[in-house]
């Protein structure tokens, strides 16, 4: 079972994850039209660069963009959730080890258990915030369909149950074979549901980041649009 | 009614089309004609399929349904934040839902569609800089309007503005001969004051082309005259063309991508045959927006820039006070408490925030001039932006949405509100008429008027 799960599915849910969005991310690029979207990507590379790293970083850092601070419940929420599943899956410990022994390369750097762990947390807790957002908030109410809930179990049940396994809660195999699973869902869902969001917030960013700095402003005005 | 169906696919092409049009009093008629207009949704499918592509197929898929730009639309605000008045909602269930169901909806659903593109949002783009994904509702709106105008689901006043495009090259029925003759006859009102004061016409390799609103024309010739006082005392070398002098696009409004084509091609056509320094617009907002920024693609030109270097108003205005080519007399400057309009169309979409604030630097007495909360290219749409003023179905809708930016004027104290956008000026023109605030707005070319220093050798002899 374990031999399975973390031979021929891991290779399997990895490709799928991999290959998916990178497709999807060439597919977005290539679909782009200056004419119907009425930009001239290619014409200012210069402003089209610049526009673009600024729309993306400047959303990246907590409460730097008026839409961050203008909703602080929010950007907690959204830092907390996004920090911890973004740097556990690549750097808490067991996976660096796991990591290796898979492909031979030992990462940069690894997370000591007790960074991991609070990381894990930060990412339930952020997922609770969120939940409990889609809940209470009319605007989101009205937005939420079963399926956003069903992404986001998606995405923390692979920490849940890490924590599990990680604090022996029960059946340690059990929990582990778990976290596994849902692990290997979420990479094979990811190029499929809005979880495509990994690399389509940044094809999406840095359209309209070119957008504003080659179109609407940005050789205009010195700082180009206040995100 | 010989002419048959006033709500049809069709665009208005002839100016009989137009005269029946106009005859049914708030398309009293043509709304009702409108309830048993088909639907092609094969037509529109095909549309689909050939025009949206990655951007909106992304923006649609990926959004994370948060509501996180639910606050940054003045409709939600104004509407005690009622939920279907969230961007991701309003485009979701119209556009959205129409690529779900490949094109096959009805014409109920096509109905209540116009209502959300035309009367629940102007097009401002706020809500596109709160949301964390980058997706630009106000984008997808101007999009959903041209499927809806192809299948002839269009507010009557649209229908109408786009026509005029169509057959007089402007957004009303002003001829070349009127917009020249009205020109020259107002300049001469104010010869008197202005001795050798000219309407060039048709100066080849002039430094400036000077194009207009042609509701100057119609209604406000004195913002005609100004511009021409301006120019004269700033000693600048100008001109007007007799055809292609239309800056504005109602068709833009509209959707009619086809007429946004017809009429920006006049003004290109007028730059290419007389081959001006520069091009420079009235004080307009949509106007900058569709023949300097949009109006380039609708061409197919490459380099997304109209054939020469092309600014708005208060570009001139600001250059003109920073050289010295008008110079302010500091006893005239505005004394009263004052803010300024920043138009979506050329602040946010523009990016010309700064511009603005130079000017004011020379034109308001230091302690005068309070910012709006929020301002720049954070500022609220006036209200009437994207056709809104325009359309009586919408009114009531409209004059509810006022409250947000009537409530950011009365927080500024300002009894005069700068208005340098068309648009913005009619909107805080009705505000006041709804809200009664005791305030006053106005363009900045009036203002100038009465207050730059005329040159010893420009004045009349006494
Ligand atoms: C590559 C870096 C990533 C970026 C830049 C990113 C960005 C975003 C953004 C901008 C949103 C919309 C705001 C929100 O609804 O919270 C979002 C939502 C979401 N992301 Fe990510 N994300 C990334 C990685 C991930 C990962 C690795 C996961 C899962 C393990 C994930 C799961 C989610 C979920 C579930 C939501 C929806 C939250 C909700 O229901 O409100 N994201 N992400
Ligand atoms: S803020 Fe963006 S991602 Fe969130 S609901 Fe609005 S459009 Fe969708
Ligand atoms: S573009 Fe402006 S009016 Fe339209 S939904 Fe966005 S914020 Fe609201
Ligand atoms: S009328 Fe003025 S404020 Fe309103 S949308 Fe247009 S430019 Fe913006």
């Amino acid at each position: 079972m374990y031999k399975f799960l973390t031979g021929f599915m891991f290779w399997i849910s990895v490709s799928i994850f991999f290959i998916g969005l990178f497709v999807r991310f060439i597919l977005y690029f290539k679909g782009l039209d200056w004419r119907l979207d009425r930009v001239a990507y290619k014409a200012y590379p210069f402003y089209g660069i610049k526009g673009a790293l600024k729309s993306v970083f400047k959303w990246m850092i907590p409460f730097l963009t008026h839409g961050w601070r203008q909703q602080s419940f929010m950007t907690i929420a959204f830092f907390a959730f996004h920090i911890g599943a973004v740097i556990v899956p690549f750097f808490g410990l067991a996976h660096n080890i796991f990591i290796r022994s898979k492909i031979c390369i030992s990462l940069p750097f690894t997370l000591n258990q007790l960074t991991t762990d609070i990381l894990s947390w930060l990412v339930i807790i952020g997922a609770v915030m969120l939940t409990i957002r889609r809940l209470v908030l009319p605007q989101a109410k009205i937005l939420t369909k079963k399926s956003d809930y069903f992404i986001l179990f998606l995405s923390v049940a692979p920490f849940i149950t890490g924590l599990c396994a990680r604090y022996e809660v029960g059946n340690y195999l059990f929990w582990l074979y778990f976290h596994i699973i849902c692990g290997e869902a979420l990479l094979i869902a990811a190029p499929f549901t809005k979880l495509s969001h990994f690399v389509l917030f940044f094809a999406s960013r840095i359209q309209l980041g070119m957008d504003y700095g080659i179109k609407r402003g940005g050789m205009k005005s010195k700082r180009g649009i206040n995100w | 009614m010989c002419s048959g169906k006033l709500c049809s696919k069709e665009p208005v092409k002839t100016k009989e089309q137009l005269r029946t049009l106009l005859k049914d009093t708030s398309g009293k008629l043509y709304y009702k004609q409108m309830q048993d207009l088909e639907v092609d949704t094969d037509l529109l499918w095909k549309t689909i399929r050939t025009t949206l592509k990655s951007r909106i197929k992304t923006w649609l898929e990926i959004c994370s349904r948060c509501g996180m730009c639910a606050e940054s639309c003045f409709f939600y605000l104004a509407n005690d934040k009622d939920p279907t008045q969230v961007p991701s909602y309003k485009i979701q269930s119209t556009l959205g839902e129409i690529v779900r169901r490949k094109g096959k909806v009805d014409n109920a659903f096509m109905r209540t569609t116009m209502d959300v593109a035309w009367g629940k949002c102007t097009c401002c783009n706020r809500c596109a800089m709160y949301c964390p994904n980058g997706i630009d509702t106000g984008a997808m709106f101007s999009y959903l309007r041209g499927l809806l105008y192809l299948q002839g689901f269009v507010p009557w006043e649209m229908k109408i503005g786009a026509g005029m495009h169509r057959i007089y090259y402007a957004q009303m029925d002003v001829t070349d001969e009127e917009f020249i003759e009205t020109f020259e006859w107002i300049a001469e009102e104010y010869e008197e004051d202005y001795p050798n004061l000219k309407i060039p016409v048709d100066v080849k390799n002039a430094d400036i082309l000077y194009t207009i609103n042609a509701r100057e024309v119609k209604h406000y010739p004195e913002d005609l005259a100004y511009a021409a006082i301006l120019f004269h005392l700033a000693g600048e070398n100008w001109t007007v063309t007799s055809k292609g002098w239309e800056e504005t696009s109602l068709a833009m409004f509209a959707g009619d991508w086809e007429a946004c084509k017809i009429q920006v091609k006049q003004v290109y056509e007028a730059m290419e045959r007389l081959k001006p320094k520069r091009m420079i617009g009235t004080e307009c907002g949509h106007a900058h927006r569709a023949t300097v920024i949009e109006g380039p693609y609708w061409m197919g030109r490459k380099d997304g820039k109209p054939p020469v270097e092309s600014i708005h108003y208060v570009e001139w205005i600001a250059e003109a006070l920073r050289t010295g080519k008008l110079k302010i007399n500091p006893e005239k400057r505005i004394k009263t408490p004052v803010t300024i309009q920043d138009s979506c169309n050329y602040v946010r979409n523009g990016g010309l925030k700064d511009i603005t604030r130079e000017i004011i630097g020379y034109m308001v007495e230091p302690g005068y001039f309070v910012d709006m909360e929020p301002n720049g290219e954070n500022n609220f749409c006036c209200g009437g932006g994207g056709g809104f003023n325009g359309i009586g179905l919408y009114r009531d809708w409209r004059n509810k949405g006022f409250t947000i930016k009537r409530d950011q004027i009365i927080k500024t104290g300002a009894k005069l509100v700068l208005t340098p956008c068309h648009n913005c000026w009619d909107a805080i023109r009705d505000i006041e008429e709804v809200f009664k605030m005791g305030i006053n707005w106005s363009f900045l070319k009036p203002l100038l008027v009465n207050m730059v220093e005329i040159p010893e050798s420009m004045k009349p002899a006494s």
